[in-house]
């Protein structure tokens, strides 16, 4: 489903992805790993189409197509997802209406009617109930005022109603209570399925005690240097990055 | 410039025709002051970003009978027409048989000015007409003036409100050849009335149009007074349009002032509040594309203590258009215990597009609270960045954000029709690229 090879990414003209290769299946659950500043979300900003990231060099398909060809809003309607780590405040613009929107963007794009009132109604109450957001926060603008479980809880919604082939969830446990953390992780649980994939990225293991990964990769200096299973993430939280980070920079000095 | 000469020649005619008295004697205090201050030029500090000489090199008639038909006024009248008093001006002049009345005269007059000026009113338009020109002392205002003629008086009577709000619908008939129109109108909302007032602009034809409009109000004790302007005009229709309304009792003043489309719009807005605890808002929002040029000047003139007013103007200059915002607030040494505030917020779309923003604020008094501001800044990249990742297309995005932007000054039209209507309409102006 996505396929990233030797991804170069740079800001301000600074060096920041150094060859990123990456393989998602659909169904599968992958965890992004690693410490502060290694690349984790420039990753996750490169493949939603932030024009301030100039990628240099590598490939990325998705579902067969170009994805670096393709703009931030046919990346979405392709099937794309991204929660933000910082959801933006905007107000003014009824979240409701910025949903229907999107989710009416997306049908048009693959050829289908938009949904009516009714039709929208309908799969907003199923939506909500299955991530259990209240109904008040959609009447209000986006992100406006919301705590910060609030705004995580509302990007998970999103990705519910825009029912992504990839949903790529940025540090969606940063700045979370364990109990609004147990309802995100929810959230997303419920929404995992057979022909959709998952990208988590995270600076801790906590959030996978909750989301089980199949595979999980830790990211340093803007590199994947180590790959494996959901043990992984439990040996790093017992030994701390520095277990692999030193065996990278020791392999680097030598 | 042949307008001049020509100017001279209607204003001798229209003094000929008509009596000696109170509008005569104004007409010609006005065309005097006219043929010596001239048309104001950047020269003069408060047309310094707004040149208006560049409208007088058009070969203007000023004409007062036109063929417009109630056909032509079915296609300007706005939402909720069917309960509003309209008035229709063409070119100008005050058109009774194609203005509709529906408010009883016991609560409503509506009368042609030159009447009024003549009979019961008479005291009343003495006092009050032209009292405008003690601040706007220039050549625009000064030729407004020479030239009342098919003007408008409108009372509400004392402790009245009228169910049915007043319309006035302008239409400039350029089919012909270029239109000169200065409509001129006195509003009285007496003691503890209520009025509601909505201003609309079409120009018709592809001729160039120039609406010099003069409105005075005067608000009397315990009058509240709801005032919009919907400026949504052609890209040939150029306008000065002074609205200046005198709080003389302690009352309540609220206006919304919103311009789409146009050529050149001058905008003055004056308040003088002169009475203790006068309370007013002023909104105003302006959406500027292609090559218009909007300039909003207010003026706050607090005379007496204890008064509030809140001023809240917005806008966006996109392609190479220029948007102008003079907001100036006079306290005055009597006018102690004030509470002036003033803030301006703008949206530079295109490198090529200009904003001349400038709080003035002239306090002589000692115990005042006054506070302005103004930003002139771009479209939140954050924030176009999260619609797009939601799969909104990057246009679609900016019209979103621009509708955010001006929502809360559409919030401001208190009646729901005219503020729905206003809203489409920005979509609409908005989404055509």
């Amino acid at each position: 489903m996505l396929s990233v090879k030797n991804i170069h990414a740079n800001i301000d003209g600074r060096e920041i992805l150094k060859g990123i290769n990456l393989d998602i299946k659909p169904g599968e659950v992958h965890a992004i790993m690693g410490p502060n500043g290694s690349g984790k979300s420039t990753l996750a900003s490169v493949l939603a189409g932030r024009e301030e990231y100039e990628v240099t060099e590598g490939a990325v398909s998705f579902l067969g197509k170009d994805l670096l060809e393709l703009s931030t809003e046919d990346r979405a309607r392709e099937g794309l997802f991204l929660a933000f780590q910082y959801p933006v405040e905007i107000p003014g613009v009824s979240t409701t209406n910025f949903i229907k929107a999107a989710v009416n963007e997306k049908r048009k794009y693959l050829g289908q009617e938009p949904l009516d009132a009714v039709a929208f109604l309908k799969m907003m109450k199923e939506k909500m109930a299955l991530v259990e957001i209240d109904q008040r926060l959609l009447s209000r603008s986006i992100n406006e005022g919301f705590s910060g479980g609030e705004k995580k809880r509302n990007e998970v919604f999103q990705m519910a109603m825009l029912e992504p082939k990839l949903a790529i969830m940025d540090e969606t446990d940063s700045g979370l209570d364990i109990d609004a953390l147990r309802i995100v992780a929810n959230g997303i649980n419920k929404l995992r399925s057979p022909d959709r994939a998952i990208l988590l990225i995270t600076h801790y293991q906590r959030l996978l005690d909750y989301i089980q990964p199949d595979y999980v990769h830790v990211l340093y200096n803007g590199r994947i240097v180590k790959s494996g299973t959901k043990e992984l993430a439990l040996e790093l939280e017992e030994k701390g990055y520095d277990f692999i980070t030193d065996e990278v920079d020791l392999a680097a000095n030598q | 410039m042949n307008n001049i000469t020509y100017f001279k020649d209607q204003f001798e005619q229209l003094q000929e025709a008509n009596p000696k008295g109170t509008i005569a004697d104004l007409r010609q205090n006005g065309f005097d002051a006219f043929t010596k201050d001239g048309v104001p030029t950047y020269r003069n500090e408060d047309w310094k970003y707004t040149n208006v000489s560049s409208l007088f090199d058009k070969e203007y008639q000023i004409a007062e009978n036109s063929a417009i038909t109630l056909t032509d006024v079915n296609a300007v009248r706005l939402p909720g027409y069917k309960q509003a008093n309209e008035l229709v001006f063409v070119n100008g002049h005050f058109i009774a048989d194609l203005s509709t009345i529906r408010s009883s005269t016991t609560d409503l007059i509506v009368l042609p000015l030159e009447e009024a000026a003549k009979g019961e009113y008479k005291e009343i338009v003495a006092t009050h007409l032209n009292q405008s020109s003690n601040y706007l002392n220039d050549g625009i205002h000064a030729l407004n003036t020479s030239f009342i003629n098919g003007a408008v008086f409108v009372h509400v009577l004392k402790g009245k409100e009228p169910e049915h709000p007043v319309y006035c619908y302008h239409i400039l008939d350029a089919r012909q050849h270029p239109a000169l129109a200065q409509p001129r109108s006195l509003v009285l909302a007496d003691e503890n009335s209520r009025l509601q007032i909505t201003e609309s602009y079409t120009t018709l034809g592809a001729s160039d149009s120039f609406n010099n409009q003069v409105m005075e109000v005067v608000v009397k004790e315990n009058a509240y007074v709801e005032y919009y302007k919907i400026q949504n005009d052609t890209a040939n229709a150029s306008q000065v349009s002074s609205t200046h309304i005198r709080q003389i009792g302690r009352s309540y003043v609220h206006t919304v002032t919103v311009t789409l489309n146009g050529g050149i719009v001058r905008n003055n807005m004056n308040l003088v509040l002169d009475a203790a605890g006068n309370e007013t808002h002023l909104y105003g929002l302006y959406l500027l594309k292609g090559k218009s040029h909007a300039d909003n000047h207010t003026l706050i003139d607090n005379l007496k203590p204890n008064c509030f007013s809140n001023q809240l103007y917005k806008g966006i200059a996109d392609d190479t258009s220029t948007a102008v915002f003079n907001g100036r607030i006079m306290v005055q040494p009597d006018a102690q215990k004030t509470n002036a505030y003033q803030s301006n917020k703008n949206i530079l779309l295109s490198e090529n597009a200009t904003i001349n923003t400038k709080p003035q604020l002239e306090i002589f008094a000692d115990d005042v609270k006054c506070s302005h501001g103004c930003t002139i800044g771009q479209l939140d990249e954050e924030a176009m960045f999260y619609l797009r990742a939601r799969g909104i297309p990057k246009e679609s995005a900016e019209v979103l954000l621009l509708q955010a932007f001006a929502a809360d000054i559409v919030d401001q039209i208190k009646p729901e029709l005219l503020r729905s209507y206003v809203s489409k309409l920005i979509y609409e102006h908005l989404a055509i690229q």
